[in-house]
């Protein structure tokens, strides 16, 4: 099998990968700039058998999303940072539940309908700290339409590995922009299913216990409905049984530790992030998504005119790669963070150099390079 | 000494956390001797329940099972008969979860004829929240926030909003009606396609019949086959519900195709347009 390239839509690429990925559900609610994602999957998904179908509003896309992942399949919703708060609840739930799924945010600019369909980079924290209670996710951030295809493909593994629900943040521009993708020959892309329990489930099942993790990973091996294993999804705290257990705060307090730990523990294996010049130099500039190419014009121009300067990307933006910025922060005397908002990863930074200065940019039209030279340039 | 219907129960989740006179056991007895007359494989039954005093009906039931959140069972439950068709799914909700906050999913599962089973219990009231008002609570009850009496508020009648819907089967019972429910759901179970919606008036003495002076749990009862009238091939227009009168039976009964008899069909022509 050999790879293909093609001129493809950012969005487009998120669907292709999902369904290389072995997505065969989607549940969504229109909503511009993801809509293109649905559209797609509804003409492809039936082709290889997949179910898409629209939903009255996203509470019911993303409950169906996980019905699906219960039932066994690989499943995916896309949407934009409103149809975001309406699956607030349901992110707490698949938390909670530890159902492996996958939600594709197109941010646009907010709050509410804000300046619709236009960029902003604005649900960096809003995907972290939707739903009650103490739990963990993954985020992940491409900046170009190669990597939302890498990144997606990507995103289903995180989610089945360990479980969880994983955010793919794009950028309006990233997905509504065509460029270069290499489509990878499918024995070349590397796909990961959930953990599953082992033996006979008739013979096994009066003993199962649905939620009982791998010491190792602290991830249950998943028995999904239909397989004869009894299963149970239970929203409410519960036992290793899946039993309610809301009464037991012992239980409850090592429960929430675990859904925490399983990601917390494993932060070397899911961190990703991109550093570009950042060998040599005195300055950085960090930066994710769309705008962090924009930075890594900019930067380039600035070591033309002799400038130290390099660009650190965060490419999951939970866990945010804190360990790996702190190394890098320590060889700089100076760090802008340049973001399309008013400073969301801008906090995360904070922790790690107190003196990081913040330049926004608060205009929906994206900056030029030269933009960013003369904003950065000021400041040195 | 064992129980015939033991092996339907998950007895390590006994006993369970109803109040004495609680119209729900009714209900999970009923729904056990309907899986067990029809003599369905229970590994191809999922049970699926949202938030109150029902939800935790899907502990009880020795199936595959899940408890979701509040509203939403419908739409879950959807995702997995999607996913795997030849599970039977059934969702069993109260009153507010399933005609209030998921009020909306309700409507377009019906429309869509989405193949699930969907029975509702109506108790009148949030019975876990300790006794506010409801959408079906009825024009003057009291509950602790309407302690004037439910004034200002008309009650959905389910049978009446569902059946506008045109699902596959529509049918009321009560609790005081136990082997016509079993038979219903028996029914339910033996159509296999479309949605298929029971509305069961349940009794909640510890906090509705507290509040509207309605005695102990079997006055609810008695009181419940005292107000109401089994219509056999009753119009769904016919359904009226309200403290005098109960119209119970079957309101709709057809054998439309469901949702997953289209998208089998719908798969085919995505392959052949292809």
């Amino acid at each position: 099998m050999t790879e293909k390239v093609e001129l493809v839509h950012g969005d487009h690429a998120c669907a292709m990968a999902a369904i290389d990925a072995g997505c065969r559900f989607f549940a969504g609610y229109p909503i511009t700039p993801s809509t293109e994602i649905a559209e797609y999957m509804a003409k492809e998904l039936p082709k290889v058998g997949g179910v898409f179908i629209q939903f009255e509003d996203e509470l019911g896309s993303i409950m169906a999303v996980l019905g699906a992942s219960w039932a066994g399949l690989k499943a995916m919703t896309a949407t934009s940072g409103p149809g975001i708060c309406l699956m607030a609840e349901a992110i707490g739930f698949a938390a909670m539940t530890e159902t492996p799924c996958v939600i594709v945010d197109v941010q646009r600019a907010g709050p509410a309908t804000g300046a619709a369909t236009r960029p902003w980079q604005g649900d960096l924290q809003q995907v972290r700290w939707l739903s009650s209670g103490d739990y963990e996710i993954i985020a992940l951030y491409p900046w170009s339409v190669q990597e939302t295809y890498f990144l997606t493909v990507e995103a289903f593994n995180l989610a089945e590995t360990y479980r969880v629900p994983v955010f793919l943040l794009l950028d309006a521009v990233i997905g509504h922009m065509r460029e270069r993708l290499v489509i990878p020959p499918k024995d070349k892309i590397k796909i990961v299913n959930r953990p599953k329990p082992l033996g006979d489930p008739k013979a096994l099942r009066k003993t199962f216990k649905p939620y009982a993790p791998d010491p190792e990973t602290l991830v249950p091996p998943m028995a999904c409905f239909g397989e004869g294993w009894r299963t149970r999804c239970e929203t409410s705290a519960h036992d290793e049984r899946g039993l309610p257990a809301d009464n037991r705060p012992d239980i409850h307090g090592a429960l929430v530790k675990r859904l925490c730990d399983k990601i917390r523990r494993n932060y070397e294996k899911i961190v990703k992030w991109d550093s570009i010049f950042s060998e040599d130099c005195d300055y950085l500039i960090i930066s994710a998504g769309f705008m962090a190419r924009i930075c890594k014009a900019a930067a380039l121009e600035l070591r033309n005119e002799g400038v130290k300067i390099g660009v650190f990307r965060p490419v999951t933006i939970w866990p945010f790669p804190e360990r790996e910025l702190e190394e890098v922060c320590k060889r700089v005397k100076k760090v802008f963070v340049v973001e399309m908002n008013y400073g969301q990863i801008y906090r995360e930074i904070t922790r790690v150099r107190k003196d990081a200065e913040l330049i926004p940019w608060l205009n929906y039209e994206p900056p030029t390079p030269h933009e960013i030279v003369e904003l950065v340039r000021d400041r040195i | 000494m064992n129980h015939p219907l033991d092996k339907y129960l998950r007895l390590e989740a006994f006993p369970t956390i109803w109040c004495p006179g609680c119209g729900n056991g009714i209900i999970l007895a009923a729904l056990a001797r309907a899986l067990d007359k029809v003599g369905v494989d229970l590994d191809k039954i999922v049970l699926i329940t949202g938030i109150g005093c029902t939800g935790r009906m899907a502990t009880y039931l020795y199936t595959d099972n899940a408890h979701v959140l509040h509203g939403r069972a419908i739409p879950f439950a959807t995702g997995v008969k999607l996913a795997k068709p030849d599970l039977e799914v059934i969702v069993v909700g109260g009153d507010g979860d399933i005609l209030a906050i998921g009020g909306n999913h309700l409507i377009h599962a019906a429309r869509r004829n989405m193949d699930l089973i969907v029975i509702m219990v109506n108790n009148q009231v949030y019975a876990m929240t300790g006794g506010q008002v409801a959408p079906t609570t009825p024009v003057g009850a009291y509950t602790t926030t309407t302690p004037y009496g439910n004034i200002m508020e008309t009650p959905f009648n389910a049978v009446k909003l569902v059946s506008a819907c045109h699902p596959n089967y529509v049918a009321r019972w009560t609790v005081a009606h136990p082997v016509q429910l079993t038979m219903s759901i028996e029914r339910c179970l033996r159509k296999r396609r479309g949605f298929r919606f029971i509305e069961v008036i349940s009794t909640c003495p510890t906090i509705y019949g507290r509040l509207n002076k309605m005695g102990r749990a079997p006055d609810m009862i008695k009181y419940l086959k005292k107000v109401s009238v089994i219509k056999p091939k009753a119009l769904p227009e016919e359904a009226e519900l309200s403290p005098s009168r109960i119209v119970c039976g079957v309101f709709l009964d057809r054998e439309e195709e469901g949702y997953i008899d289209k998208l089998n069909k719908y798969r085919g022509e995505a392959v052949v347009g292809t």
